[in-house]
């Protein structure tokens, strides 16, 4: 017991679950553990819906976890504890504030005398390069003077641990490079009044740039798949070959265990119906078949290449190749994405033939596709409720969960032709308005 | 900025939830329960009673000053009673489910049903003083203004940003200081529009609340309310005139001393980025903000909320929340009392119910409401027919917006009641049938909502769908038919539920209108209230009470909340 007291933060075996209709429960985090140890900035790092935002917000004290324990430098957490701040994705400023009122904001709460608060408050303004912004209110801001304010709000109650919920994803690229600089240089250099960070993103690159230690999250239910430490000094250099190794290793990290999962699915045959999509739309699916098919890759590339030099987010091109996998036009393993024979006859086609083997492909591995598709021809009317599918969905996952699936069967099935959806009377059907 | 008509629409529901008949019932109860305590109380007459107010305009500043500040009594009471009621309906998950509906029946009974039932009670709080006929007063125009605030900063409450909400538990802020500091802000744009909203509603029933006359109770609280309903008895044009001129006067000071400064202040509570048309601008909140003695008055008070901030254990919301998700027991002593209170007052609704009314004292109350009903649907629509076309066309016109919008407001702020006598002298004059045009006067005031709405829509219709339809040759029909009016329709169904809601009150004094010894009676539920009050019949009273706030409910409930979904679901532009 002695050690963990030298830990800032521990959390073991933390067990989250969201109540789901019916008295049943949704498990979105099973037995995770972390340690964060003064010193250091450790990554949350996995695709949306992992459940790392939900264990920032448990660290937090925001939530409570329905199994294990997390402790703030040894003292159980029960509610927002003082010495853990956050910063917010979308900001959460205060529009009717002032830059200065926002950021002094934490300490008058803690009941701080005026003078003090002021000198705190702006010293922490000065130290996160705001200086001459005090009197703007955050509507008059850039986004990243915006997030600036964000930083400042946090630091400025010296915080043991900074909590950071994807704080730059909504930047646009070149800001959230300026950032993460300042702020990593800030650390460098031990000027932030904080011990140790924990940053919650789904940018590869981002967590290597930026952190000690990575946690890669699984979803469904979310779990710490793996932890890779990156033993870079910093500065860190992103065109450097060992930089390149780490970012290399996560994408082959993170597409296995999908893909993997994928072909249970598909190869349990109509049990595979409970296999959640993501949405993707069939033009991404055809834009990315089309740009792997020619030059510079001629039918294969490496993901972090090709998400590189077609500016795609991981969240933006992991469901797009896991679409691609699914629908048999690629496949993916060991961060390369490689074209099928099937995705290769698809980028040479003209439309009616491309959605010809799109209705082939889900008929043949998308379990979900084909079984609506099966129900509908059965059925005298040729038409069928959604809910008469979103109920059957809902027993194998989440309520959202259910409606995207269902929605990415929907816009897939429209462009193979497969069946029809009308969304003001919620019915499936076989026929096409003609 | 949007704004969410005021009736509950979080429910998506067509039937009444158990919820729902245990709110009706609780209200119904309590009206029976006044009124059988108002018969048995002794009406006590005071120096008020029976004595004509003078007429002579020199005393109409007075008047007007008194009646300005009944209502900004009321105002601040309804104004306590919001921040009490939504965030207890709000915070509260076992109260809410009772609260909200409640507060759907509560807006649906009429001004006048309340004032009748509680005024001898708020008589015999002071026998023999004018005391209690203000209290009765007041509590009138408060039941005016109260509900639809109460509604607006309960969403607004539900509504608050989830991040900002966390980022105020992080930084330790405890539940009071959360609720100032955060809740209470991001409601106000909202609110400061339905308490201007409210207003008009006070101004409109201000003749009814001061010139009270319940049965043999008849008082005249010396104000413009009192002073029109005199004139109106003698048949004093002039008067009348004066009275309007004076509330002219007054509701202008209002607007420009207190509304407009309220809307550029809160300008600032806006969330969002768009600063695409231009920041309310308010002399008077320039005064204000340099004021050196407005500054001495409120920092006091700006240091005490600076300290109570520090004043609870912050962790005090999150445990309540807590503790009540947790407790099976309390949960069961709260039903169980609820249980029983519902159960009293549907025992005591059977008891009066049974004595008092027959089958056929129901059968004639529905009929009645179904001939009001008739009555606001028509003129509803009609109205939608006239104003949608004009306010789609001035709202595309920026410059025009500029001047009717705020002259459309102003319009619904104006009392349209006071010209009723006129309408009753010309069809007194011309024979007319008063069933059909006694009709207008329902929709006299409401209408406006539907205009100022449409106009607010039209105004934000993007650019880019104009040049599109343009660029593709829609016009004429096709163009108002798939462009123009699904751009507006969202707007027009919050304003038209607004206006709905107030013609359904409006019927109590627009079906039975007079002109010194000339009073017209209209067939409808309006009418029948109206009657009852007047000549103290209780058992009508409270039949035609619960009729009417059935109506309202109902036809919320199956006509404007799925149109609402629809609206947002299909035609909302973001």
């Amino acid at each position: 017991m002695t050690e963990m007291s030298d830990n800032l933060l521990d959390v073991s075996h933390v067990r989250r679950t969201f109540p789901r209709g019916g008295g049943e429960e949704l498990l979105v985090l099973d037995d995770v553990n972390l340690v964060l140890r003064p010193g250091e900035i450790v990554g949350l790092l996995g695709r949306s819906g992992a459940g790392k935002s939900t264990l920032l917000r448990l660290i937090a004290g925001l939530a409570r976890p329905q199994g294990g324990s997390l402790s703030y430098m040894g003292a159980p957490i029960e509610g927002p504890a003082p010495g853990v701040a956050m910063v917010f994705q979308g900001f959460a400023l205060f529009p009717w504030l002032t830059v200065l009122e926002n950021v002094q904001l934490g300490l008058e709460a803690l009941g701080l005398p005026q003078t003090e608060i002021r000198t705190r408050a702006l010293a922490a303004i000065d130290l996160i390069g705001l200086d001459g912004y005090e009197s703007a209110y955050p509507r008059e801001l850039s986004g990243g003077m915006r997030q600036r304010v964000g930083f400042a709000r946090a630091v400025v109650v010296h915080p043991n641990i900074l909590l950071m919920d994807e704080p730059f994803s909504s930047l646009d690229v070149l800001t959230a490079e300026n950032l993460r600089t300042d702020l990593i240089e800030l650390w460098g250099s031990g000027k932030l009044p904080t011990k140790g960070i924990i940053l919650v993103t789904h940018n590869i690159e981002e967590a290597v740039l930026m952190c000690d230690r990575v946690l890669l999250f699984s979803s469904n239910p979310g779990r710490v798949s793996s932890e890779i430490k990156i033993d870079l000094p910093q500065p860190r250099d992103r065109t450097t070959p060992a930089f390149e190794d780490y970012v290399d290793q996560i994408y082959v990290e993170m597409t296995a265990r999908r893909v993997e999962r994928m072909r249970q699915a598909q190869a349990a045959g109509s049990a595979g119906i409970a296999l959640p999509l993501t949405h993707v739309s069939p033009n991404q699916v055809s834009g990315l078949v089309e740009a792997l098919a020619v030059a510079p890759y001629n039918g294969k590339a490496d993901l972090p290449d090709i998400a590189y030099e077609q500016e795609l987010e991981v969240d933006e091109l992991f469901p797009v190749a896991e679409a691609m996998q699914l629908l048999r036009l690629a496949d993916v393993e060991g961060g390369d994405i490689t074209l099928t024979h099937m995705g290769k006859r698809f980028a040479d086609s003209e439309l009616n033939e491309r959605k010809e083997i799109f209705s082939r492909a889900l008929m043949s591995h998308v379990p979900l596709a084909a079984h609506i598709r099966r129900v509908l021809d059965e059925r005298t009317s040729h038409s069928a409720p959604k809910t008469r599918f979103l109920d059957e969905l809902e027993d194998h996952m989440a309520e959202d969960a259910a409606e995207e699936t269902l929605k990415t069967v929907v816009s897939w099935a429209r462009f193979g032709e497969l069946f029809s959806y009308d969304d003001d009377a919620a019915l499936f059907s076989l026929e096409n308005p003609t | 900025m949007k704004i969410l008509p005021p009736v509950s629409i979080e429910a998506r529901r067509l039937l009444p939830s158990r919820w729902d008949m245990l709110a009706a019932v609780l209200v119904l109860a309590f009206i029976i329960l006044f009124a059988d305590a108002s018969r048995s109380l002794v009406a006590p007459l005071s120096s008020v009673t029976g004595t004509a107010l003078n007429l002579d305009p020199a005393l109409l500043p007075g008047y007007a000053a008194r009646t300005a500040f009944r209502m900004l009594l009321a105002m601040g009471l309804s104004l306590v009673f919001t921040l009490a009621y939504a965030n207890w309906a709000a915070k509260s998950p076992r109260a809410g489910k009772l609260l909200v509906p409640l507060l759907d029946v509560l807006q649906s009974v009429p001004i006048l049903s309340f004032l009748s039932v509680t005024v001898v009670w708020f008589l015999s709080l002071s026998p023999g003083r004018v005391f209690g006929a203000e209290l009765a007063c007041v509590f009138a125009i408060f039941t005016s203004q109260a509900w639809n605030m109460a509604f607006s900063l309960y969403q607004s409450l539900r509504t608050v940003p989830d991040e900002l909400a966390e980022a105020g538990r992080m930084l330790g802020l405890n539940a009071w200081s959360r609720f100032w500091r955060i809740e209470a802000p991001f409601g106000t744009p909202s609110l400061v529009w339905n308490m201007m909203v409210s207003m008009s509603g006070g101004w409109f029933f201000v003749t009814l609340s001061e010139a009270i006359s319940v049965g043999k109770t008849t008082i005249a609280l010396p104000g413009i309310g009192s002073y029109i309903a005199v004139a109106i008895a003698q048949q004093n044009f002039a008067a009348v005139i004066y009275a309007i001129i004076a509330m002219l006067v007054v509701i202008l000071i209002y607007d420009q001393l207190l509304f407009r400064p309220l809307v550029a202040w809160a300008d600032r509570f806006r969330i969002g980025d768009d600063q695409e048309d231009e920041a309310p601008e308010s002399w008077a909140l320039t005064m204000y903000r340099r004021s050196r003695l407005l500054d001495l008055m409120t920092t006091p008070f700006e240091h005490m909320m600076r300290w109570s901030y520090r004043w609870q254990p912050p962790s005090f919301g999150m445990r309540a929340a807590l503790r009540e998700a947790d407790s099976r027991i309390a949960d069961l002593v709260w039903y169980a009392i609820l249980a029983a209170l519902g159960s009293y007052a549907a025992f005591r609704i059977w008891d009066f119910a049974h004595v008092n009314l027959t089958w056929g004292d129901l059968g004639q109350a529905v009929g009645l409401g179904f001939i009001t009903m008739a009555r606001v649907a028509v003129l509803i629509a009609l109205v939608s027919l006239i104003w949608t076309p004009i306010g789609i066309y001035v709202g595309l016109r920026p410059r025009l917006t500029r001047i009717v919008q705020p002259v459309a407001q102003f319009l619904a702020a104006f009392p349209a009641n006071i010209l009723f006598p006129l309408a009753v002298s010309l069809i007194v004059m011309f024979r007319l049938n008063p069933d059909v045009w006694l009709s207008p006067l329902i929709v006299l005031g409401t209408q406006w909502y539907i205009l100022f709405n449409v106009i607010a829509g039209a105004s934000v219709m993007p650019k880019e769908l104009r040049d599109a339809s343009d660029n593709f040759g829609v016009r004429g029909w096709l163009w108002w038919r798939k462009v123009a009016l699904p751009c507006v329709f969202p707007y027009y169904l919050t304003g038209a539920i607004a206006a709905t809601g107030g013609s359904w009150n409006a019927s109590i004094v627009a079906e039975v209108a007079s002109w010194g010894a000339n009073t017209l009676h209209a067939h409808g539920l309006g009418a029948y209230i109206a009657d009852a009050v007047q000549s103290g019949d209780f058992r009508h009273v409270v039949l035609g009470t619960a009729v009417m706030s059935f109506f309202v409910v109902v036809l919320n409930r199956i006509i404007w909340q799925p149109l609402y979904w629809l609206a947002e679901r299909k035609y909302r532009l973001t």
